[in-house]
Parts: C-alpha cells; structure tokens; sequence
C-alpha cells in the first residue's frame, strides 16, 4: 500500500516534467550551469595549485641554497667528492631534456629530506630506484611520452608536471652526460668543520635559497583573483539555481493541492518531491561537473601559461580528473539545490489545502517586505565591516553580505523604479506597460539578481585586474628603472663589474641590503644612492615635501607599504636604523608582492651603519640599445654568468605577457558568467511565458495584436537588463573596492589603488542589453505565433 | 451511520462571525442530501470539514465511525484516499495525466485499482473516446464527468460535491448530475451535494438549507 502511494504519487509529478519537458530541461540547464561555472573556476584553481604544489615538493624549488658552477657550465664529478671529502651536506642533480620531457637525476641517498619521491623513510622502494635498470618516476601521462629507456616507469601523481625523476645515474646515462652535475644542492644543516668553497672548488659559487616571496605573494594574489570569482560564480550560481527550483515548485502548486486533496499525506509529498529534487540535482550536478571540465580544460592553457610565467613552474596544461573535485561540484550542486529547494518546500508545506489567491498575494506582499529588511541589514552589515572589520574572514563576509545585500535589494528598487515610470505614464499601453512590468519582477527576479550579481562581477574582477595592472605596470617602471641588473658572486667579481660599468655604464646604482628588526617585525634596510633614477621614477603613497631632498640628507627613511600597516609607521614616525640612530618616515611607497616590510635610507647611512656589507648586486644604466654589448662585455671581461644578469626589458615583457594570460582568463569567465546569467534570463521567460497567458489574453482580446504584445516583451526584458545593469554598476564598483582594498589588504598588507574604466563598463552594459534582447527573442517570437485559440482557452478556464 | 456531526462550529482567522455555528446532521449508508443556501452561508467550509480538507473549531465531525477531530494531516488524508471521495467545482484535474490516469489516480492512491471498473465509469460517463486525452483537450463537462470517475472509481463510502456542475450549462449539468446521483446510488454510497440551483437539490431525495451557519 505505502509502496503503491509513493509510486503513484512520484508518476504524478513526473509526469507534470513528461508534459512539461521545456520546464525540466531549464530546471537541469540551471543546475548545471550553476555547477559548471563552480566547478570550472574550482578545478583551475585546484588544478594549479596542485601542480606548483608538486612542482615544490618535488624539486625542492629554490628551498635549499645551491652550488653551480661559476661559468653556468657543469660540475666534474670529481669536484662533488671532493666536497663531500672535505665535510660538505650536498647533494648534485643532473638535469635535461628528453623528448621535451624534464629528466632530473636525483641521489636520494644524500637529497636533503623532503626532496623527490623515494626518501629513506618513506617506505618506497629504494632498491628498485638505485638498482638494474632503475625507475622513473612521472604522472601517467608523462610517463607515456618518454621514450624507451629500459628503466621501470612508476606513475606518481606528486610529481610536477611534464617532470621525471630519477637517479642521478641513470639520468646521466640517458642525456648523455656520464660524469657530468648541473648543481650540488646544499643541506641546511652543514658541519662546522668543513672546508671553505673557494678552497676546495675555487670556481664554484653558492647561492643562497630564493626568496620566492614576491613571485609566491603574487600568484596567492592571482589565485585569491579566481577564489573570489569562484565566489561570485557561486553566488550567480545559487541564484539561478535558485530560480529555477522557485519557479518549477510554483508551476505546480496547483497539482500539489490536488494531490493533497485527494489524499496524499503533505509530508510524504514534501518528502518525495525532495527525493525528486536530489535526483534531478544528481544529475544535473554530473552534467555540470562535465561542463565545468571542458570549461577549465578551455581555459587552462592559459592559466598555466600565467602560472608559468609567474612562477616558473610547470603547470599541466591539461586537467586531470580529481576525485575531490568532481565530487566537491557533485555536492555543491546537491547542496545548493538543498538551499534554493528549502524555501520553496518550506512554502509548500506552509501551504493552506484550501488558500486563495488574496492569501497568496498578501503571502507574496509580506515576503517582499522581508526581503527588503534583510537586504538593509546585509548592506548595513557590510559597511560596518567594511569600517571596522579585521582580518580575511571579516573581509569574505563583508563582500558575501555587500553581494546578496545588493542582489537582494534589487527587486525592491525595481518594483520602486516601475511604479514612478507608471505613474508618470499618460497613454494606455504605456501604463500597462509599467504594470505589467513591475508585475512580472517577482517571477524574473531571481534571474535578475543573477544577472546583476554577474554584471557586478564581471566589473569588480575587470576593475581589479586592470587596476592590478596600471600598478603592477607603474610598479615595474619604478622598480626596474635600471636597465640591467647584475649580481656579482663575490667581493672580487663586483670590483671588476663597478671597474667595467664606470667605462661603459651611464650610471651604477648598488643594491646594499640587510635583514633588521622593526617594530618587533623582520625587515629588509637597504641603502639608495641618491640619483635621478629614484628621483624620477618612484612614486609615493604618501610622502612629505621635497622627500628625495630630505632623505639624501640622511634627515629621515622611507619605508613600503606593509612596514607602514603592519607597525602603523605614519609619516614622521621614528624608525631605528642601526645602532643608536633613530629617523623619522619621510615616505611611504608602494611595495606590491613583497611579503615583508622594507626601510630605505641613504647609501652613506647605510655604509656608516653597516660596514661588513657590501655590494654585490647592481643597478646599471646605459642606453636600452647598449644592454646587448654591456651583457656582453660583462660576461666576456668580468666573467659574469648569464644567469647573473637580468634584463629590465625582459621581465617588463614577461611580466606584461602574465596580464595578458590573465585577462585571457577573467574575460572568458567574465562573457561566461554573463552568458549564463542570460540563459538563466531565457530560462525564467520561457517558464513564465505560460503563466502570463491570464494576463495578457484580456490585453489582446482590447485590441494589441499578439506581434505588438511580443515587440513589447522584448523592450520589456531590454528595460529590466538596463534597470539591473545600472543597480550593478555601483556594486560591482562596491565589490571591486572591497577586493582591492579591503580583502588585499588583509590578505597580503598591501593595497592597489583603484582605477575606474568606464569605457569597459559602458560595453559591459551593451553585452548585458544584447544578452537580455537575445534571451528574451525566442519567447517574443513564441508569443507573436501564439495560436488565437490558446489565448482565448485562457477564458474558458478559470484555472 | 455513516456521516455524524454534532454541535459543529467554525471561525476562520482574522474574522469575528462564525461561519458555522452548532450545526448537527446525522447521514446513513446510501443517504442523499442537497445542502442549499445563499453565498457565504457556510455551505463549502461544511463540506470541507467533512471531507477533512478543514478542521473544526468544536464540535464533533465523525465519518463511517471514525472521529476526524483528533486526526493529523496523514490521518485526514488516509480518510480522502479510502473513505470519502471530493468533487470540485473547478474540477481539479491533473493537467499532466491523460484521462485513463486520471480516472485511475484516486483508487491507486487507495490502493484500489480496478481497471474494469475504470473502463465501465469511462463508458457510463462517455469517456471511452477520451482516454488518451489531457484535460486541456476537453470541454469543461467532460473535464467533470472525469472528475466524477476519478472520486467514484475507489467506490467510497461518501461522496462530497461542491457546486459540481457551477461551470457548466443547464443541459449538461442536469445530464451530469442525473450520471452522478445514479453511479452513486449503484454504489450504495452516501452523497452531500452542495448548490446553489433548487433544480438540483430537488434531483436528491433530501434537502438542507443552510443560513448564517445555522441550519434551517
């Protein structure tokens, strides 16, 4: 009997999908789409952070100090032995490239800990990869492309990207290289007895670990860009999906009271109805996880090439299945469809068997009500965050609550928007118009907030993108005025480099440097000669008058940004610079990418304060055409590695060329975002269209023909784009602040400025205007063909 | 006794006047009654509550021995799948079922499908033609001979119509109404019609008239 009941009661309301197959493929298409642009932004970030993640754990990459040879060529195996004779924790690496493949040789026996694959005590083979034909380890696919070495491939997931290793042995053999290291790599823990480098390997040098805080902060920047696009997409997501489910469950009311009126139990029928909802949300969720794949596969390409060229690692440009990533957008898509069906089941339970239509419209006028208070308390919310707010969290929250704060608000103001266009209108149509309108924003309005939260969007993303580039731009100008950068290895080298650069350098500008303790904060104090190459090209956050003047003076310091929020040095705070000498801020500068705090004081101070540093790294101005020969006569006369020189042009280019790639991707997942939220437009306008016949059959039936009717709902779904797209311009400007000068600054201690593009806006505008006109076509057309007879069905039935 | 109720009282939320007030009436297996009376004078909401659409505020409302004032929603709606059977004047149909699914609807709910019982209410009520039709196909006194199957073809003990033939003209309501009190009788099912038309009520052998809750 309880069998017969559910089964009976699930063919019912299957069956309203099996009549109604426009109404379930925009309940699954929402679904989906919200999952796909979830689970598509979510598998790039995760894609790429466990690439690099891979890539650090298993090189090692600029963790440990290293030795190389002085001349960039490759280390004898003899001079390794001696090293280790003479007391020295080092481990050499032999690296190269095998049918495009990047072999690196390992010894796993010296590798300091956490190094490659197999380590001692990782319980890993160890045998296997020292003894007979050894064993490469590598991701499957990377594995499929070497060619036969007659080692044993071991796929292993944890290794980079495009990446083999193995014992250094076996690398030597297979590149070529028998008897040949590229790199001693340096324990941190060295006995205190050994021997001194330069006399055991007079031409090796050591370098010391890379920081890698700048290049790291500004990929965390650039993932915490995709986070919080992950974000939005999420939020546009629940929208849509939120519309969708709210629209499906209001088609059938009517059926539900008939079910309950002849006998079906209303908590068997909300259990079921939740039971058909998850099973929709299955499926759904597994296409959009599908969608979301293709989505970052398209897309990833790019965001590997920004991460490359960021971060110097090998990202996969292909997208690798990860089970916690498809079952993340399974659950996010069940959980969603959880939160948006809540309401509407709630309702529905709610439900009187017996209400009527004034019940249901006073029911609708008082949720309206409620929807404009928690709008007010979430923007209320969010500016109190915004004032006093601390920490990330604090940051999340405030832009959550600025985001479905304005969504919410949306519907209000708009209904406010229609009522003053009604009340100015004198000719007929025209008030029906604004009335018809207004009526028609509690249906669309969940389509609308998506699309207003994806215009928000797409305008705090661009804003902070390319406002992330005019200082990132403005910043390299400043930061590389120099035109080539040249590191000497030891005291020696740097006196032939300042010998050369006096005869063939415009001007040598040395980079002194030292760690110090601020304000109980670990900082870096350099010391700046005093010349127009500063002068001209800095520029400051906040500074006093004639600052270079009062600093080459030695009467004060300047200091970054993040010394600056983090000790609350203002201008004229006083700053310890050595022993006994204490001087005032002067300025304060910009210091995007840098972790720590900075002091900058002049190259005197700086000398007289700490003697035992000098220079070994320098800032050379020549003429831009002059670079080639100084490069040159650097290498050939001061016996400077290539490695050892960076050119200013160079990383500008490399650095622009990241922006690109990101604007590659932030424009995809902007027309993305936006393309959906249209859909989701369409969706909501085609399942509308059947429950506005009762309203516009009494219209036609005065005299508008059905083609007027349809011309009108196209200006119709054109105007509420334009209402919407005008509320989203202020949020997302809102949203844009929030990101670059609230959740920035809490999550790096540096804050962009902000620039303003209306010209981007104004095009936003038109593409959202294009995606409402398009959205709204097909169901204008349906209109101006509506059989006569339809519209007239609409009197013979009073349901 | 198949239908008891006893000093019945009902006042909707947010209204002073009571809609019924301390109605009693007794109905036996197989009794026919009209309840008549003007807009408003509560003639629904008593169908409601004996249908168990509705609950009373006092009183006692009992169907084939069973009290329904003590029961819950799963209780009341046991009672409108086995033991009385609903006709609305807006008829109620499931739009997305076909006729045949329609009729069959109710006595699956109840457990009770009869597919030669289908097929036979189908026939009386000139339905065969139309099996394969959604309601939106047919007229309105199609659609209500098809709501008439559908509360028939479990055979319950009560039959409750409200207004059945409201959207329908003279001639078809009355053919309605005659197929209708005689599918019943042929049951051995009690009926309660409500109406507004005397012509009706005097189809049944007995008649009520409701007055400002009270009966008359």
């Amino acid at each position: 009997m309880s069998v017969g009941l559910n089964g009976t009661i699930l063919s019912a309301l299957a069956s309203h999908w099996r009549r109604n197959p426009l109404q379930l493929l925009t309940l699954l298409a929402g679904l989906a789409l919200a999952t796909a642009l979830w689970s598509g932004v979510q598998a790039i970030n995760a894609e790429a952070r466990a690439s690099y993640d891979a890539a650090a754990a298993t090189l090692g990459e600029g963790q440990f100090a290293q030795i190389t040879a002085r001349d960039g060529g490759a280390i004898a195996q003899e001079v390794y032995v001696a090293l280790r004779r003479a007391g020295w924790a080092v481990s050499p690496v032999v690296e190269g490239r095998l049918d495009g493949v990047r072999l690196i040789g390992l010894e796993p026996l010296t590798a300091p800990g956490g190094l490659g694959p197999v380590r001692a005590d990782s319980g890993a083979d160890l045998g296997a990869f020292l003894a007979g034909a050894g064993q490469i380890f590598a991701q499957a696919e990377t594995l499929a492309r070497l060619p036969d070495t007659g080692a044993q491939g071991a796929a292993s997931p944890d290794v980079a990207p495009n990446t083999a290793l193995t014992d250094i042995g076996l690398a030597q053999r297979l590149l070529g290289r028998a008897g040949q290291i590229d790199r001693l790599i340096v324990a941190p823990q060295q006995p205190m007895t050994r021997v001194a480098l330069a006399e055991v390997a007079p031409d090796l040098i050591q370098s010391a670990p890379q920081e890698g805080g700048d290049i790291a902060q500004l990929t965390d920047s650039f993932h915490l860009n995709l986070t919080a696009f992950g974000l939005l997409s999420f939020a546009v997501g629940l929208f849509i999906v939120h519309g969708a489910i709210g629209l499906a469950f209001e088609q059938r009311r009517p059926m539900v009271r008939t079910l309950r009126a002849l006998g079906a139990p209303l908590w068997r029928l909300i259990a079921l109805m939740a039971v058909e909802l998850a099973v929709l949300a299955l499926v759904a969720g597994l296409i959009g996880v599908g969608l979301g794949y293709v989505i970052a596969a398209a897309l990833l390409p790019d965001v590997a090439a920004t991460l490359r060229g960021l971060y110097g690692a090998d990202v996969a440009g292909q997208l690798s299945l990860r089970p916690a990533w498809w079952l993340s957008g399974l659950a996010i898509a069940l959980g969603g469809t959880a939160v948006a069906a809540f309401g509407a089941l709630w309702s529905l339970a709610r439900m009187p068997l017996l209400s009527g239509r004034q019940a249901r419209a006073m029911g609708m006028g008082r949720s309206q009500r409620v929807q404009s208070v928690a709008a007010l308390v979430l923007l209320i919310l969010s500016g109190g965050l915004a004032l006093w707010g601390q920490g990330l969290v604090a940051g999340f929250v405030m832009l959550g609550a600025l985001l479905i704060g304005g969504a919410l608000a949306l519907p209000p103001l708009l209904a406010r928007g229609l009522m003053l266009a009604e009340a100015r209108a004198r000719r007929p149509v025209a008030q029906w118009f604004w009335a018809d309108t207004r009526q028609q924003v509690p249906g669309l309005s969940l389509a609308l907030m998506a699309l207003m939260l994806a215009m928000a969007a797409n305008v705090g993303v661009s804003t902070m993108v390319s406002s992330f580039r005019l200082t990132f731009t403005g910043f390299l100008d400043q930061r590389l005025a120099s035109e080539l950068y040249v590191s000497a290895a030891d005291q020696a080298q740097a006196e032939a480099i300042i010998a050369l650069a006096t005869q063939e350098a415009q001007a040598i500008l040395p980079l002194l440097s030292t760690d110090a303790t601020v304000a109980g904060l670990p900082v870096q104090i350099y010391g700046a000669r005093d010349h127009a190459t500063y002068r001209d090209n800095w520029q400051f956050l906040q500074a006093e008058p004639s600052v270079w003047d009062a600093l080459a003076r030695g009467e004060g310091v300047l200091v970054n940004e993040q010394l600056y929020r983090r000790a609350g040095l203002d201008l004229g705070a006083l700053v310890p610079v050595g022993a006994g000498v204490t001087l005032p801020v002067l300025g304060i500068y910009g210091d995007y990418g840098n972790p720590i705090g900075q002091v900058i004081v002049t190259e005197d101070l700086f000398r007289a304060q700490f003697p035992a540093i000098t220079a070994l790294r320098f800032g050379l101005r020549t003429d831009p055409a002059r670079v080639d020969p100084l490069r040159a006569s650097l290498r050939e006369r001061a016996g400077v590695p290539e490695t050892a020189m960076v050119d200013q042009a160079a990383i500008k280019a490399m650095s622009l060329a990241v922006f690109e790639r990101t604007f590659t991707v932030t424009t995809a997942l902007n027309v993305l975002t936006l393309a959906v939220a249209g859909f989701a437009i369409l969706m909501s306008l085609l399942t509308l269209a059947a429950m506005r016949l009762p309203q516009l059959a009494p219209v036609w039936a005065l005299g508008l023909t059905r083609r007027r009717l349809a011309g009108l709902d196209l200006i119709r779904a054109v105007v509420l784009a334009a209402l919407t797209g005008a509320l989203a311009l202020p949020l997302g400007l809102a949203l844009a602040w929030a990101l670059l000068a609230v959740v920035n600054v809490e999550a790096f201690g540096w804050r962009l400025p902000m620039y303003l593009f209306p010209l981007d806006y104004l095009r936003l505008g038109l593409l959202a205007l294009l995606a409402a006109a398009l959205a709204a076509l097909w169901p204008a057309w349906r209109l101006s063909r509506i059989p006569p007879a339809q519209l007239l069905g609409v009197f013979r039935h009073e349901r | 006794m198949l239908l008891c109720l006893r000093d019945v009282t009902k006042t909707y939320a947010g209204t002073e006047t009571p809609v019924l007030r301390g109605v009693s009436l007794d109905l036996d297996r197989g009794g026919m009654l009209a309840l008549t009376g003007e807009s408003g004078s509560g003639k629904s909401t008593l169908l409601h509550l004996i249908g168990g659409l509705d609950t009373a505020d006092r009183g006692v409302v009992a169907v084939d021995g069973t009290d329904l004032t003590p029961l819950d929603d799963a209780g009341r709606a046991a009672l409108r799948r086995g033991t009385v059977g609903v006709i609305f004047q807006q008829f109620n149909l499931i739009p997305s079922l076909t006729v045949a699914a329609n009729i069959a609807f109710q006595a699956r709910l109840a457990g009770r499908q009869d597919a030669a019982r289908d097929r036979m209410l189908a026939e009386r009520l000139g339905l065969s033609d139309h099996l394969h039709k959604y309601p939106e196909q047919l007229s309105g006194g199609q659609q209500q001979r098809v709501a008439i199957a559908r509360t028939l073809a479990p055979q319950p003990a009560l039959v409750l119509a409200d207004e059945p033939t409201g959207n329908l003209d003279e001639g078809t309501a009355d053919t309605v109404m005659a197929l209708l009190r005689d599918l019943v009788a042929e049951t051995g099912a009690g009926l309660i019609l409500v109406t507004h038309s005397e012509r009706l009520a005097a189809m049944l052998p007995s008649r009520l008239h409701l007055r400002a809750g009270v009966l008359a």
